[in-house]
Protein backbone atom coordinates (compact mmCIF):
# COMPACT_ATOMS: atom_id res chain seq x y z
CA UNK A 1 0.00 0.00 0.00
CA UNK A 2 1.50 3.33 -0.97
CA UNK A 3 0.97 6.61 0.89
CA UNK A 4 -2.02 7.74 -1.10
CA UNK A 5 -3.78 4.43 -0.61
CA UNK A 6 -3.06 4.54 3.11
CA UNK A 7 -4.63 7.96 3.28
CA UNK A 8 -7.60 6.91 1.21
CA UNK A 9 -8.12 4.05 3.65
CA UNK A 10 -7.92 6.42 6.62
CA UNK A 11 -10.51 8.66 5.00
CA UNK A 12 -12.85 5.76 4.35
CA UNK A 13 -12.63 4.85 8.03
CA UNK A 14 -13.20 8.46 9.02
CA UNK A 15 -16.17 8.74 6.71
CA UNK A 16 -17.63 5.47 7.93
CA UNK A 17 -17.16 6.53 11.56
CA UNK A 18 -18.67 9.96 11.08
CA UNK A 19 -21.55 8.49 9.06
CA UNK A 20 -22.40 6.14 11.92
CA UNK A 21 -22.13 8.82 14.55
CA UNK A 22 -24.24 11.25 12.57
CA UNK A 23 -26.70 8.78 11.10
CA UNK A 24 -29.40 10.18 13.34
CA UNK A 25 -28.98 13.59 11.79
CA UNK A 26 -30.81 14.31 8.62
CA UNK A 27 -28.13 16.16 6.73
CA UNK A 28 -24.43 15.49 7.02
CA UNK A 29 -22.48 17.48 4.50
CA UNK A 30 -19.19 16.40 2.99
CA UNK A 31 -17.67 19.42 4.72
CA UNK A 32 -18.53 17.98 8.13
CA UNK A 33 -16.89 14.67 7.30
CA UNK A 34 -13.85 16.35 5.80
CA UNK A 35 -13.49 18.50 8.90
CA UNK A 36 -13.43 15.33 11.01
CA UNK A 37 -10.80 13.82 8.74
CA UNK A 38 -8.68 16.97 8.84
CA UNK A 39 -8.66 16.82 12.60
CA UNK A 40 -7.61 13.16 12.56
CA UNK A 41 -4.55 13.85 10.46
CA UNK A 42 -3.86 17.40 11.62
CA UNK A 43 -0.19 16.57 12.20
CA UNK A 44 0.35 15.68 8.56
CA UNK A 45 -1.03 16.26 5.06
CA UNK A 46 -0.08 13.90 2.21
CA UNK A 47 0.60 17.04 0.16
CA UNK A 48 3.89 17.22 2.06
CA UNK A 49 5.27 14.45 -0.15
CA UNK A 50 4.53 16.56 -3.21
CA UNK A 51 6.11 19.60 -1.50
CA UNK A 52 9.29 17.57 -0.94
CA UNK A 53 9.27 16.39 -4.54
CA UNK A 54 8.89 20.00 -5.68
CA UNK A 55 11.71 21.24 -3.47
CA UNK A 56 13.99 18.57 -4.90
CA UNK A 57 13.05 19.64 -8.43
CA UNK A 58 13.65 23.30 -7.56
CA UNK A 59 17.19 22.56 -6.36
CA UNK A 60 18.22 20.01 -8.99
CA UNK A 61 19.92 21.03 -12.23
CA UNK A 62 17.72 20.10 -15.19
CA UNK A 63 16.92 20.88 -18.83
CA UNK A 64 19.28 21.56 -21.73
CA UNK A 65 20.99 24.27 -19.64
CA UNK A 66 21.47 21.94 -16.66
CA UNK A 67 20.36 24.74 -14.35
CA UNK A 68 18.40 24.73 -11.10
CA UNK A 69 15.50 27.10 -10.44
CA UNK A 70 17.30 28.70 -7.51
CA UNK A 71 17.66 31.96 -9.46
CA UNK A 72 14.01 32.04 -10.45
CA UNK A 73 12.40 35.40 -9.59
CA UNK A 74 8.88 34.83 -8.33
CA UNK A 75 8.44 38.54 -7.67
CA UNK A 76 10.43 39.07 -4.49
CA UNK A 77 13.84 38.80 -6.14
CA UNK A 78 15.85 35.90 -7.66
CA UNK A 79 15.61 32.79 -5.51
CA UNK A 80 13.20 34.21 -2.93
CA UNK A 81 10.49 31.62 -2.39
CA UNK A 82 9.32 32.53 1.09
CA UNK A 83 6.14 34.61 0.91
CA UNK A 84 6.17 34.77 -2.91
CA UNK A 85 2.86 32.97 -3.42
CA UNK A 86 1.00 35.33 -1.07
CA UNK A 87 1.72 38.17 -3.54
CA UNK A 88 0.86 36.33 -6.77
CA UNK A 89 -0.40 36.95 -9.41
CA UNK A 90 1.61 40.13 -10.05
CA UNK A 91 3.02 42.19 -12.90
CA UNK A 92 6.54 41.18 -14.03
CA UNK A 93 8.64 43.78 -15.79
CA UNK A 94 10.81 41.27 -17.69
CA UNK A 95 7.88 39.57 -19.42
CA UNK A 96 5.60 42.65 -19.42
CA UNK A 97 2.78 40.42 -18.20
CA UNK A 98 0.74 39.68 -15.12
CA UNK A 99 1.64 36.12 -14.13
CA UNK A 100 0.33 33.60 -11.65
CA UNK A 101 2.64 31.02 -10.06
CA UNK A 102 2.34 28.42 -12.83
CA UNK A 103 2.81 30.96 -15.59
CA UNK A 104 5.88 32.36 -13.80
CA UNK A 105 7.32 28.87 -13.27
CA UNK A 106 6.92 28.33 -17.02
CA UNK A 107 9.00 31.48 -17.59
CA UNK A 108 11.74 30.27 -15.24
CA UNK A 109 11.81 26.72 -16.61
CA UNK A 110 12.13 27.99 -20.18
CA UNK A 111 14.59 30.86 -19.60
CA UNK A 112 16.80 29.31 -16.89
CA UNK A 113 16.62 25.62 -17.73
CA UNK A 114 16.00 25.87 -21.47
CA UNK A 115 12.95 23.61 -21.38
CA UNK A 116 10.27 24.02 -24.03
CA UNK A 117 7.02 25.63 -22.93
CA UNK A 118 4.88 23.34 -25.09
CA UNK A 119 6.50 20.26 -23.51
CA UNK A 120 5.71 21.50 -19.99
CA UNK A 121 2.19 22.65 -20.86
CA UNK A 122 1.37 19.36 -22.58
CA UNK A 123 1.06 17.54 -19.22
CA UNK A 124 0.57 20.25 -16.62
CA UNK A 125 -1.39 18.15 -14.12
CA UNK A 126 -0.49 15.08 -12.10
CA UNK A 127 -2.27 11.83 -12.84
CA UNK A 128 -2.40 8.49 -11.00
CA UNK A 129 0.19 7.17 -13.42
CA UNK A 130 2.55 10.10 -13.57
CA UNK A 131 3.53 13.03 -11.35
CA UNK A 132 3.81 16.47 -12.95
CA UNK A 133 6.98 18.48 -12.32
CA UNK A 134 5.37 21.90 -12.64
CA UNK A 135 2.54 20.81 -10.34
CA UNK A 136 5.00 19.57 -7.67
CA UNK A 137 7.04 22.77 -7.99
CA UNK A 138 3.83 24.69 -7.37
CA UNK A 139 3.12 22.68 -4.22
CA UNK A 140 6.63 23.43 -2.94
CA UNK A 141 6.39 27.18 -3.59
CA UNK A 142 2.93 27.62 -2.01
CA UNK A 143 4.05 25.76 1.10
CA UNK A 144 6.65 28.48 1.63
CA UNK A 145 3.84 31.03 2.09
CA UNK A 146 1.97 29.10 4.77
CA UNK A 147 0.89 31.47 7.53
CA UNK A 148 1.72 34.58 5.49
CA UNK A 149 -0.99 37.16 4.81
CA UNK A 150 -2.32 37.33 1.25
CA UNK A 151 -1.30 40.71 -0.21
CA UNK A 152 -1.94 40.70 -3.94
CA UNK A 153 -1.48 44.13 -5.53
CA UNK A 154 -3.69 45.83 -8.10
CA UNK A 155 -1.56 49.01 -8.13
CA UNK A 156 0.01 48.47 -11.53
CA UNK A 157 -2.45 49.28 -14.36
CA UNK A 158 -1.93 45.81 -15.82
CA UNK A 159 -2.70 44.22 -12.44
CA UNK A 160 -5.86 46.30 -12.17
CA UNK A 161 -6.82 45.33 -15.71
CA UNK A 162 -6.23 41.63 -15.03
CA UNK A 163 -8.46 41.89 -11.97
CA UNK A 164 -11.24 43.56 -13.98
CA UNK A 165 -10.98 40.98 -16.77
CA UNK A 166 -10.95 38.17 -14.21
CA UNK A 167 -14.14 39.52 -12.67
CA UNK A 168 -15.76 39.51 -16.12
CA UNK A 169 -14.63 35.94 -16.81
CA UNK A 170 -16.17 34.96 -13.46
CA UNK A 171 -19.54 36.27 -14.69
CA UNK A 172 -19.20 35.06 -18.30
CA UNK A 173 -22.17 32.83 -19.16
CA UNK A 174 -21.83 30.48 -22.10
CA UNK A 175 -22.02 26.89 -23.25
CA UNK A 176 -24.98 24.51 -23.50
CA UNK A 177 -25.94 25.05 -19.83
CA UNK A 178 -25.50 28.89 -19.79
CA UNK A 179 -23.25 28.55 -16.75
CA UNK A 180 -20.71 31.03 -15.42
CA UNK A 181 -18.52 30.65 -12.33
CA UNK A 182 -21.08 32.93 -10.69
CA UNK A 183 -23.93 30.47 -11.28
CA UNK A 184 -22.65 28.37 -8.38
CA UNK A 185 -20.28 30.74 -6.58
CA UNK A 186 -22.08 34.05 -6.07
CA UNK A 187 -24.62 33.08 -3.40
CA UNK A 188 -23.87 32.23 0.21
CA UNK A 189 -24.99 29.04 1.91
CA UNK A 190 -25.91 26.98 -1.15
CA UNK A 191 -24.74 23.54 -2.20
CA UNK A 192 -24.74 21.09 -5.13
CA UNK A 193 -26.15 17.81 -3.83
CA UNK A 194 -24.33 17.66 -0.46
CA UNK A 195 -21.30 19.69 -1.51
CA UNK A 196 -21.17 23.18 0.02
CA UNK A 197 -20.29 25.93 -2.45
CA UNK A 198 -18.21 28.93 -1.40
CA UNK A 199 -19.53 32.35 -2.44
CA UNK A 200 -16.44 33.74 -4.14
CA UNK A 201 -17.80 37.08 -5.27
CA UNK A 202 -19.61 38.69 -2.35
CA UNK A 203 -18.62 36.80 0.77
CA UNK A 204 -15.11 37.75 1.91
CA UNK A 205 -14.81 34.88 4.40
CA UNK A 206 -15.82 32.25 1.83
CA UNK A 207 -13.51 33.73 -0.80
CA UNK A 208 -10.59 33.77 1.64
CA UNK A 209 -11.00 30.26 2.98
CA UNK A 210 -11.50 28.79 -0.49
CA UNK A 211 -8.51 30.48 -2.10
CA UNK A 212 -6.09 30.01 0.78
CA UNK A 213 -6.76 26.25 0.95
CA UNK A 214 -5.64 25.57 -2.65
CA UNK A 215 -3.48 23.89 -3.98
CA UNK A 216 -4.66 20.85 -2.03
CA UNK A 217 -4.32 17.12 -1.60
CA UNK A 218 -7.49 15.64 -3.04
CA UNK A 219 -8.31 12.53 -1.01
CA UNK A 220 -10.79 11.14 -3.54
CA UNK A 221 -8.08 11.28 -6.21
CA UNK A 222 -5.01 10.56 -4.08
CA UNK A 223 -3.23 13.50 -5.71
CA UNK A 224 -2.09 17.00 -4.87
CA UNK A 225 -3.88 19.41 -7.17
CA UNK A 226 -2.71 22.85 -8.28
CA UNK A 227 -4.82 25.99 -8.58
CA UNK A 228 -4.68 25.78 -12.39
CA UNK A 229 -6.14 22.29 -12.04
CA UNK A 230 -8.90 23.62 -9.78
CA UNK A 231 -9.94 26.18 -12.42
CA UNK A 232 -9.65 23.60 -15.21
CA UNK A 233 -12.03 21.20 -13.48
CA UNK A 234 -14.51 23.98 -12.69
CA UNK A 235 -14.67 24.84 -16.40
CA UNK A 236 -15.20 21.15 -17.19
CA UNK A 237 -18.23 21.06 -14.91
CA UNK A 238 -19.40 24.37 -16.33
CA UNK A 239 -19.60 22.49 -19.70
CA UNK A 240 -17.00 24.86 -21.14
CA UNK A 241 -14.18 23.87 -23.48
CA UNK A 242 -10.74 23.57 -21.86
CA UNK A 243 -8.85 26.67 -20.74
CA UNK A 244 -5.27 26.65 -22.01
CA UNK A 245 -2.74 26.06 -19.22
CA UNK A 246 -1.46 29.27 -17.58
CA UNK A 247 -3.23 31.34 -20.26
CA UNK A 248 -4.14 35.01 -19.79
CA UNK A 249 -7.76 34.00 -19.11
CA UNK A 250 -6.78 31.68 -16.24
CA UNK A 251 -4.29 34.20 -14.81
CA UNK A 252 -6.90 36.99 -14.87
CA UNK A 253 -9.48 34.78 -13.15
CA UNK A 254 -6.85 33.77 -10.56
CA UNK A 255 -6.09 37.48 -10.02
CA UNK A 256 -9.76 38.19 -9.28
CA UNK A 257 -9.96 35.30 -6.82
CA UNK A 258 -6.59 36.02 -5.17
CA UNK A 259 -7.42 39.69 -4.56
CA UNK A 260 -10.71 38.59 -3.01
CA UNK A 261 -8.65 36.56 -0.53
CA UNK A 262 -6.40 39.47 0.48
CA UNK A 263 -5.93 39.92 4.21
CA UNK A 264 -6.29 36.23 5.07
CA UNK A 265 -3.34 34.05 6.04
CA UNK A 266 -2.40 31.63 3.30
CA UNK A 267 -3.07 28.14 4.63
CA UNK A 268 -2.09 25.71 1.88
CA UNK A 269 -1.35 23.21 0.64
CA UNK A 270 -4.78 22.16 1.87
CA UNK A 271 -6.72 18.95 2.15
CA UNK A 272 -9.95 18.30 0.27
CA UNK A 273 -12.47 15.49 -0.09
CA UNK B 1 -17.67 66.76 8.35
CA UNK B 2 -19.77 69.01 6.11
CA UNK B 3 -21.67 68.13 2.96
CA UNK B 4 -18.99 69.59 0.68
CA UNK B 5 -16.33 67.38 2.21
CA UNK B 6 -18.52 64.32 1.86
CA UNK B 7 -19.20 65.09 -1.81
CA UNK B 8 -15.48 65.62 -2.32
CA UNK B 9 -14.70 62.25 -0.78
CA UNK B 10 -17.33 60.48 -2.85
CA UNK B 11 -16.04 62.06 -6.06
CA UNK B 12 -12.43 61.21 -5.17
CA UNK B 13 -13.35 57.64 -4.27
CA UNK B 14 -15.28 57.08 -7.47
CA UNK B 15 -12.35 58.33 -9.55
CA UNK B 16 -9.92 56.10 -7.70
CA UNK B 17 -11.92 52.90 -7.72
CA UNK B 18 -14.69 52.99 -10.29
CA UNK B 19 -14.40 51.89 -13.88
CA UNK B 20 -15.86 54.48 -16.26
CA UNK B 21 -18.46 53.28 -18.80
CA UNK B 22 -16.10 53.64 -21.77
CA UNK B 23 -13.45 51.66 -19.89
CA UNK B 24 -16.02 49.01 -18.96
CA UNK B 25 -17.02 48.54 -22.60
CA UNK B 26 -13.42 48.12 -23.68
CA UNK B 27 -12.79 45.67 -20.82
CA UNK B 28 -15.88 43.69 -21.88
CA UNK B 29 -14.56 43.50 -25.45
CA UNK B 30 -11.08 42.56 -24.28
CA UNK B 31 -12.48 39.83 -22.03
CA UNK B 32 -14.39 38.30 -24.94
CA UNK B 33 -11.26 38.34 -27.13
CA UNK B 34 -9.19 36.67 -24.42
CA UNK B 35 -11.82 33.99 -23.80
CA UNK B 36 -12.13 33.22 -27.50
CA UNK B 37 -8.35 32.84 -27.76
CA UNK B 38 -7.66 30.95 -24.51
CA UNK B 39 -10.13 28.05 -24.66
CA UNK B 40 -9.71 25.02 -26.89
CA UNK B 41 -11.58 21.89 -27.99
CA UNK B 42 -11.52 19.01 -25.56
CA UNK B 43 -13.56 15.87 -26.22
CA UNK B 44 -17.12 16.83 -27.02
CA UNK B 45 -16.63 20.35 -25.57
CA UNK B 46 -15.66 22.39 -28.61
CA UNK B 47 -14.05 25.83 -28.36
CA UNK B 48 -17.07 27.37 -30.09
CA UNK B 49 -19.05 26.83 -26.88
CA UNK B 50 -17.63 30.09 -25.51
CA UNK B 51 -19.45 32.04 -28.24
CA UNK B 52 -22.43 33.64 -26.51
CA UNK B 53 -25.96 34.03 -27.81
CA UNK B 54 -27.71 37.36 -27.20
CA UNK B 55 -29.17 36.23 -23.89
CA UNK B 56 -25.91 34.88 -22.47
CA UNK B 57 -24.11 38.07 -23.50
CA UNK B 58 -26.73 40.32 -21.86
CA UNK B 59 -26.80 38.31 -18.62
CA UNK B 60 -22.99 38.39 -18.46
CA UNK B 61 -22.75 42.10 -19.19
CA UNK B 62 -25.32 43.06 -16.56
CA UNK B 63 -24.28 40.29 -14.13
CA UNK B 64 -27.80 38.80 -14.30
CA UNK B 65 -29.51 42.15 -13.59
CA UNK B 66 -30.61 43.05 -17.11
CA UNK B 67 -32.63 46.32 -17.49
CA UNK B 68 -36.38 45.59 -17.43
CA UNK B 69 -37.13 46.45 -21.06
CA UNK B 70 -34.35 44.23 -22.40
CA UNK B 71 -35.27 41.49 -19.93
CA UNK B 72 -38.84 41.37 -21.25
CA UNK B 73 -37.63 41.38 -24.85
CA UNK B 74 -35.27 38.46 -24.18
CA UNK B 75 -37.97 36.50 -22.35
CA UNK B 76 -40.44 37.03 -25.20
CA UNK B 77 -37.89 35.78 -27.74
CA UNK B 78 -37.14 32.69 -25.65
CA UNK B 79 -40.86 31.97 -25.20
CA UNK B 80 -41.46 32.26 -28.93
CA UNK B 81 -38.84 29.59 -29.57
CA UNK B 82 -40.39 26.98 -27.23
CA UNK B 83 -41.44 23.87 -29.16
CA UNK B 84 -44.60 22.61 -27.49
CA UNK B 85 -45.43 18.88 -27.83
CA UNK B 86 -47.27 18.25 -31.11
CA UNK B 87 -49.65 15.78 -29.44
CA UNK B 88 -50.69 18.35 -26.84
CA UNK B 89 -49.66 15.98 -24.01
CA UNK B 90 -47.25 17.19 -21.32
CA UNK B 91 -47.04 14.27 -18.88
CA UNK B 92 -44.84 11.19 -19.29
CA UNK B 93 -43.65 8.56 -16.83
CA UNK B 94 -42.59 9.83 -13.38
CA UNK B 95 -40.36 6.77 -12.79
CA UNK B 96 -38.27 7.60 -15.84
CA UNK B 97 -38.35 11.22 -14.68
CA UNK B 98 -36.92 10.29 -11.26
CA UNK B 99 -34.03 8.44 -12.94
CA UNK B 100 -33.31 11.43 -15.14
CA UNK B 101 -33.53 13.81 -12.17
CA UNK B 102 -30.91 11.75 -10.33
CA UNK B 103 -28.36 11.89 -13.16
CA UNK B 104 -25.95 14.82 -13.12
CA UNK B 105 -24.11 13.64 -16.21
CA UNK B 106 -23.82 15.14 -19.62
CA UNK B 107 -21.99 17.48 -21.97
CA UNK B 108 -18.71 17.88 -20.07
CA UNK B 109 -15.48 17.16 -21.93
CA UNK B 110 -15.15 13.91 -19.95
CA UNK B 111 -18.56 12.68 -21.15
CA UNK B 112 -18.60 10.62 -24.34
CA UNK B 113 -20.75 11.62 -27.33
CA UNK B 114 -22.94 8.54 -26.81
CA UNK B 115 -23.51 9.30 -23.09
CA UNK B 116 -27.02 10.63 -22.62
CA UNK B 117 -27.34 13.78 -20.56
CA UNK B 118 -29.23 13.63 -17.29
CA UNK B 119 -31.65 16.18 -15.92
CA UNK B 120 -29.26 17.33 -13.17
CA UNK B 121 -32.36 18.17 -11.11
CA UNK B 122 -31.19 17.00 -7.67
CA UNK B 123 -27.95 18.94 -8.11
CA UNK B 124 -29.93 22.10 -7.38
CA UNK B 125 -33.44 21.18 -6.18
CA UNK B 126 -35.14 19.19 -3.47
CA UNK B 127 -37.70 16.91 -5.16
CA UNK B 128 -38.68 13.57 -3.56
CA UNK B 129 -38.88 13.56 0.21
CA UNK B 130 -36.86 10.33 0.29
CA UNK B 131 -33.79 11.82 -1.45
CA UNK B 132 -31.84 13.86 1.07
CA UNK B 133 -28.78 14.50 -1.12
CA UNK B 134 -30.22 17.48 -2.93
CA UNK B 135 -28.73 20.85 -3.80
CA UNK B 136 -30.09 24.22 -2.80
CA UNK B 137 -29.17 26.53 -5.68
CA UNK B 138 -32.75 26.30 -6.95
CA UNK B 139 -35.97 26.36 -4.92
CA UNK B 140 -37.37 23.21 -3.29
CA UNK B 141 -39.84 21.42 -5.57
CA UNK B 142 -41.12 19.08 -2.89
CA UNK B 143 -44.92 18.74 -3.19
CA UNK B 144 -44.82 20.71 -6.45
CA UNK B 145 -47.96 19.01 -7.81
CA UNK B 146 -49.68 18.71 -4.44
CA UNK B 147 -49.53 22.48 -4.06
CA UNK B 148 -50.44 23.42 -7.63
CA UNK B 149 -52.61 20.53 -8.83
CA UNK B 150 -52.04 19.12 -12.31
CA UNK B 151 -54.43 20.99 -14.55
CA UNK B 152 -53.39 21.39 -18.19
CA UNK B 153 -52.31 24.94 -17.43
CA UNK B 154 -49.96 23.76 -14.70
CA UNK B 155 -48.63 20.96 -16.93
CA UNK B 156 -47.90 23.42 -19.73
CA UNK B 157 -46.19 25.77 -17.28
CA UNK B 158 -43.94 22.98 -15.93
CA UNK B 159 -43.10 21.80 -19.45
CA UNK B 160 -42.23 25.33 -20.57
CA UNK B 161 -40.16 26.02 -17.47
CA UNK B 162 -38.03 22.90 -18.05
CA UNK B 163 -37.85 23.42 -21.82
CA UNK B 164 -36.64 27.00 -21.39
CA UNK B 165 -36.43 28.55 -17.91
CA UNK B 166 -35.21 31.78 -19.51
CA UNK B 167 -38.61 32.37 -21.13
CA UNK B 168 -39.87 33.03 -17.59
CA UNK B 169 -36.77 34.69 -16.11
CA UNK B 170 -34.13 35.84 -18.61
CA UNK B 171 -31.09 35.28 -16.40
CA UNK B 172 -32.30 32.29 -14.39
CA UNK B 173 -29.50 29.96 -13.24
CA UNK B 174 -31.32 26.96 -14.71
CA UNK B 175 -30.20 25.55 -18.08
CA UNK B 176 -32.57 25.62 -21.06
CA UNK B 177 -33.01 21.86 -21.33
CA UNK B 178 -35.20 21.78 -24.43
CA UNK B 179 -33.94 24.93 -26.15
CA UNK B 180 -30.30 23.79 -25.99
CA UNK B 181 -31.07 20.20 -26.98
CA UNK B 182 -29.96 18.72 -23.65
CA UNK B 183 -33.17 16.70 -23.14
CA UNK B 184 -35.74 15.39 -25.63
CA UNK B 185 -39.44 16.16 -25.64
CA UNK B 186 -40.18 12.72 -24.15
CA UNK B 187 -37.62 13.24 -21.37
CA UNK B 188 -39.08 16.62 -20.46
CA UNK B 189 -42.53 15.00 -20.28
CA UNK B 190 -41.12 12.44 -17.85
CA UNK B 191 -39.84 15.27 -15.66
CA UNK B 192 -43.21 17.02 -15.80
CA UNK B 193 -44.74 13.77 -14.56
CA UNK B 194 -42.19 13.59 -11.74
CA UNK B 195 -43.33 17.05 -10.64
CA UNK B 196 -47.08 16.63 -11.14
CA UNK B 197 -48.17 12.98 -11.06
CA UNK B 198 -50.03 12.34 -7.79
CA UNK B 199 -48.18 8.98 -7.59
CA UNK B 200 -44.73 10.63 -7.88
CA UNK B 201 -42.58 10.66 -4.71
CA UNK B 202 -42.43 14.45 -5.13
CA UNK B 203 -46.09 14.57 -4.08
CA UNK B 204 -46.13 11.72 -1.56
Amino acid sequence: MNTSNVNKAILMLALAASCTVQAAENETTDSDRIAAYREMISDGNPAEFDEMRGEELWKTAAGPNQATLEKCDLGKGPGVVKGAYAELPRYFKDTGKVQDLESRLLTCMTTLQGLKEEDISAKPFASEKKASDISSLTTYVVGQSKGIKMAVSVKHPKEKEAYEIGKRIFNYRAGPYDFACSTCHATSGVRIRMQDLPNLSSNKKDAQSAYTSWPAYRVSQGLTRSFQWRLNDCFRQQRFPEPKFASEATVALTMFLAVSANGAKYDGPGLKR
Amino acid sequence: MNAKQIIGMVVAASFAAAILPAQAASLDAKTTDIIKRDFRDKGIAKASRVNQDELQAACSKYVDKVPTKLKHKLEAEQEKAVKWPADGKYMGDWKAGEKLAQSGRGMTWSDKPEDAAGGNCYNCHQLSSTEIAYGTIGPSLLNFGKIRGNTEEVQRYAYGRIYNAKAYNACANMPRFGHMGILSEAQIKDLVALLLDPESPVNK
